[in-house]
């Protein structure tokens, strides 16, 4: 069954970003990332990684994308030529994305790590619950959380100074 | 499911992205090509938690969920900031950094 879910997530999540990337209307490819990060959470399910699925749709999926949605509506759904003009940008950019991809399956799949090749560890009960999350977040990540919520801070901050309607000849 | 399959699912979405980046030219479809990237970064992350059986891999991860967030923030604050000024929605015509 674990196999089963496994294909139907990453098939969906494969057609949610080639539909991000082939879709000519941008409102479109905003809903085609919404199935690829919800196909992204039942991944997440299946890697014990809970608070995570939870926290990719509610935050994601749900937050981020309406943020998406809006500014697409506001600027409007202009339709985007579907490919880049420059012909030489146009055709290296297939050799080296291709490239790219052998490469990186190259570096994962010889890259000699035992545990590739299993479930992975013995976990332990809990493994993932947002209160294992919560303890590591506020002791071993203090730190990185206090950043992270100053950079939240600012970047609230920058944007809306970004976005203000510039008077005066300020902005 | 063995590790290896997410990983290499991981490393298929990357690619998907930066076509995505390298081939349109509209800034909101390249941001959210940048999203694709990201994620796919994630589920590695998530993938390699699993593997080592420690949750510091979803920690990463929750954080680059974050820094997503504030990246979408700011890049989305931008495209408002050249609608209003009705600059073309062309990357390729987008190449100074003058205000």
């Amino acid at each position: 069954l674990e196999a089963a879910v496994f294909f139907a997530a990453a098939v969906m999540a494969i057609g949610g970003a080639l539909g991000v990337v082939l879709q000519r209307n941008p409102f479109y490819s905003v809903l085609s990332l919404v199935v690829h990060l919800i196909a992204l959470a039942v991944l997440f399910l299946l890697l014990q990684a809970e608070f995570l699925a939870a926290a990719q749709v509610i935050v994601y999926a749900g937050a981020v994308m309406v943020l998406y949605v809006f500014v697409v509506a506001y600027v409007g759904g202009l339709e985007d030529p579907l490919t880049e003009p420059n012909p030489l940008l146009r055709r290296a950019a297939p050799v080296f994305v291709g490239t790219l991809l052998a490469e990186l399956c190259v570096a994962i799949l010889g890259s000699g790590l035992k545990a590739i090749d299993t479930h992975g560890a013995q976990l332990r009960p809990g493994f993932g619950s947002p209160s294992q999350v919560g303890e590591l977040f506020l002791t071993r990540f203090l730190v990185a959380f206090e950043v992270v919520s100053l950079l939240l801070l600012i970047a609230a901050v920058g944007a809306v100074v970004l976005a203000r309607r510039t008077t005066e000849g300020v902005g | 499911m063995d590790i290896g399959w997410y990983l290499v699912l991981s490393a298929f979405i990357f690619c998907i992205g930066a076509v995505g980046v390298l081939v349109r030219r509209s800034p909101l479809v390249i941001l959210i090509c940048l999203e694709l990237m990201l994620n796919a970064g994630n589920l590695a992350l998530v993938a390699f938690a699993r593997m080592r059986g420690t949750g510091d891999g979803q920690i990463f991860a929750l954080v680059v969920m974050i820094v997503a967030a504030a990246e979408v923030v700011v890049g989305l604050g931008v495209i408002v900031a050249m609608y209003r000024d009705r600059l073309p929605m062309d990357v390729d015509e987008m190449s100074e950094l003058k205000g």
